[in-house]
């Protein structure tokens, strides 16, 4: 069976030069990028040349990039990090309803020691309101912490304004920009962020690999102790294949981002417009154009977005109802649920996310199979018929967001 | 479209199911795996009990790879906090003791599970039970018979399947002891070949009852008292949903002979014991019905019956009571009918049918 791929918001294929690349520091050049001789000096190079790539893709400088394991490390040392060093200014951190687990429970995490946060709420299109951000913060606010582009529905955020207004205040900003880097354009400098994670295999790097981007003179603390790698912040043995991985993906992503963003934004803008107007009772969710270029999600009314991602995988097709890091459970997203989407038409929903081996076939043999799929799915479901008619309006006051 | 048959195996990990599904593979139906999340995947896990568990999902999983089928985790924790679990704690508020197990049989295993099963554009279910499904041409229906292993039979908690489910359902263990199955499954080269059987209530940690109802409803653990036959008190009771009819120890009473418990009473918040000879009634009156082998029974019937899932079957006369009820009047005195508990009828290997024991009549 043929198999395509649409999930690209939970993983990306290795790019085969990058492979290459890594693979080299695993067999050939295998020294520990700290020993003193020439293995170790040819290890410590690649280092320091990924650490140029990663910093170029985003206007920072080499000095301000800190690799990690991936997103979840760098949000969590971002996070903790700023709040553990910087407790005698205050203990109030705001972040938003709609973030990645990695920071929602990071800021849980806190709560439980001395610190208090404040969850912002999104509009309709899942983004969050500078009015909102204006009025939480606090004398006591030290960080405010809000995601470049969200993992479920590709929502951008207004980064820059937040950046700008978290510099006036004297705050730290950190963005979880996990699911931008490489597939959207980024500035530090221009968009005012002080911290930024990412992660190497959303954009065509191994898992296993990220960095955090940290602007000279933020006060951050580290979180795990031993050697004194990058700059005594993180300790461990680098990971010189992911790190030459990580810089690799980085620097083609550089060249292509141009290219990719107008891609991607054409598949992206076909899938969104046939679906919305060959399939009845269909909802998308997220801005409809202050979104990631790969990114398209729908409510599919009167379905269950678990049997709908079922029927797509029998059918060779690899998609997903949102984010695929609760294994197993398919219970409404919070991000849905945050946008208003009753528990309904949350349970309804479909993500797909695009990548540039993705073809125009592929996207008309999804065009073609999904309609089936929907049909087939409603003539079975009770709600169907009786309602489809009417309008899905059923608050439930029970929902709870993380 | 392909011409075999897709069918959705419900897996749970255990020998049994594993092996149903190497074998409609080996027959060459076009087999999907699936495994029911009915629990919270979030709870720390360290023991394997359920048979639902994480640990549960890792080995069902493998068992799908190494059968190179497709396999999911379908999330059925709403629908199983609502038919099993609440249920659960509603009847043992009500002086009954539930049988969950028949509930997530009927309500998740079977019908929720053949809705997702459709969806998926499959055409059967198969599970791992030790029952037969049949089609009887000189009845024009479904039929549901016990297993050839009668020491692991399992169709008394399939009684609620009916003409719609049955054609739908395969069992393939059915044909097979679980001694073969066993055998079978070393053949095929599955891991959980010699995978002990799972025993408890999968959602009561550690068969803790008491524990359970405490944070789940802590109302119906009310303390009352424990008396005899005639009404006098013998002594306190901690609850009623932690005593069950039949019950002799931990009744924490020195009364010079053996009691034992007879009845609860939940409009007096009562345990009633007596003596062993007071444990046993010929009569129950019975609701909830389902027929497989008729549609409805008009008119006394003798059958042999069994009353819970352990006890042997009895022959008795079953008789409508014109208000969906059921009398079922045994030849002789059964020991410890337990209003909850399910009773099915049997005619040889055929299950006619059952229903939910209401109350017992002395």
């Amino acid at each position: 069976m043929k198999r395509i791929y649409f999930d690209h918001s939970a993983t990306t294929p290795v790019d085969k030069e990058v492979a290459a690349a890594a693979l080299e520091y695993m067999t050939e050049k295998f020294g520990n990028a700290s020993s003193i001789h020439g293995f170790g000096r040819e290890a410590r190079k690649a280092v320091d040349e990924a650490r140029e790539k990663v910093a170029a893709l985003i206007g920072a400088t080499a000095n301000e990039i800190f690799f990690t394991s991936g997103g979840t490390e760098g949000d969590n040392l971002a996070i903790k990090g700023v709040a553990f060093a910087n407790r005698k200014k205050g203990n109030h951190i705001i972040t938003s309803a709609i973030e990645h687990h990695a920071v929602l429970h990071t800021c849980e995490y806190l709560e439980k020691h001395g610190f208090t946060v404040t969850y912002l709420p999104v509009d309709e299109y899942g983004m969050v309101r500078i009015e909102d951000v204006k009025n939480a913060i606090t004398d006591k606010t030290i960080l405010i912490t809000i995601m470049m582009a969200n993992n479920e529905v590709g929502t951008i955020q207004p980064v820059k304004e937040i950046g700008r207004l978290a510099r006036e205040k004297g705050i730290y900003f950190h963005t979880d920009a996990v699911q931008a880097v490489g597939n959207y354009p980024i500035d530090v400098q221009e968009m005012n962020i002080d911290l930024l994670a990412m992660s190497g295999h959303k954009f065509h790097a191994p898992k296993g690999i990220g960095a955090l981007y940290i602007r000279r003179g933020v006060r951050v603390e580290a979180l795990q102790h031993g050697g004194g790698h990058e700059r005594n912040l993180r300790a461990g043995t680098e990971n010189v294949p992911g790190i030459v991985g990580l810089g690799k993906a980085a620097e083609i992503a550089k060249q292509e981002m141009a290219k990719k963003v107008t891609y991607l934004g054409k598949l992206r803008d076909r899938i969104i417009s046939e679906v919305m107007a060959k399939i009845p009772h269909v909802k998308l969710n997220g801005h409809p154009v202050e979104r990631l270029p790969g990114n398209a999600n729908f409510s599919f009314l009167f379905i269950e977005g678990e049997s709908l991602l079922l029927n797509l995988d029998l059918k060779g097709i690899a998609a997903s109802s949102g984010s695929a890091c609760t294994s197993g459970s398919l219970d409404p997203s919070h991000v849905l649920l945050a946008m208003g989407l009753t528990h309904e038409v949350a349970h309804g929903s479909l993500r797909i996310t695009l990548g540039r081996g993705n073809t125009a076939e592929e996207v008309d043999y999804f065009l073609e199979v999904l309609p089936e799929i929907i049909d087939r799915l409603r003539a079975m479901s009770p709600l169907f018929g009786e309602s489809a008619n009417t309008v899905v309006n059923n608050p439930c006051s029970e929902c709870h967001m993380h | 479209m392909t011409a075999k048959p897709k069918v959705v195996v419900a897996m749970s990990g255990g020998v049994d199911s594993s092996l149903t599904a190497a074998l409609l593979v080996h027959q060459g139906y076009d087999v999907i795996g699936a495994t029911m999340q009915i629990w919270d995947s979030e709870r720390e896990e360290t023991d394997d009990r359920g048979c639902c568990s994480l640990s549960a999902v890792g080995d069902a999983r493998r068992v799908a790879d190494k059968l190179g089928i497709p396999y999911y985790v379908l999330n059925f924790r709403q629908l199983f906090q609502e038919t099993v679990v609440d249920y659960f704690v509603a009847e043992y508020a009500a002086g009954r003791t539930p049988n969950p197990c028949i509930a997530c049989n009927r309500y998740v295993k079977f019908e929720g599970l053949l809705q997702k099963a459709l969806a998926l554009g499959a055409e059967y279910v198969a599970t791992g039970h030790y029952a037969r499904i049949g089609y009887d041409d000189a009845r024009g229906r479904f039929l549901l018979r016990k297993g050839v292993d009668q020491t692991k039979d399992q169709s008394y908690a399939l009684y609620h399947l009916n003409q719609r489910t049955l054609k739908h359902f395969l069992m393939p263990l059915g044909e097979y002891t679980k001694a073969e199955t066993r055998q079978l499954a070393r053949e095929a080269g599955l891991a959980v070949a010699d995978k002990p059987d799972s025993q408890e209530i999968c959602f009561v940690p550690d068969d803790d009852y008491q524990s359970f109802l405490a944070a789940k409803a802590p109302a119906s653990l009310k303390p009352g008292d424990i008396v005899d036959t005639h009404g006098r008190v013998l002594g306190r009771h901690k609850g009623l949903p932690l005593y069950t009819v039949g019950q002799r120890k931990g009744l924490g009473i020195a009364a010079g002979r053996p009691l034992y418990v007879v009845a609860l009473d939940t409009d007096r918040n009562q345990v009633i014991v007596g003596d062993d000879n007071d444990v046993f009634a010929s009569e129950l009156i019975a609701g909830d019905l389902n027929y497989i082998a008729f549609d409805e029974l008009t008119a006394p019937l003798s059958a042999a019956v069994k009353i819970r899932y352990s006890a042997r079957e009895a022959p008795a006369l079953i008789t409508p009571q014109g208000d969906g009820q059921v009398r079922v009047s045994f030849e002789t005195p059964q020991r410890a009918i337990t209003p909850g508990q399910s009773v099915v009828f049997y005619d040889g290997d055929i299950v006619l049918g059952g229903g939910i024991i209401g109350k017992v009549v002395r």
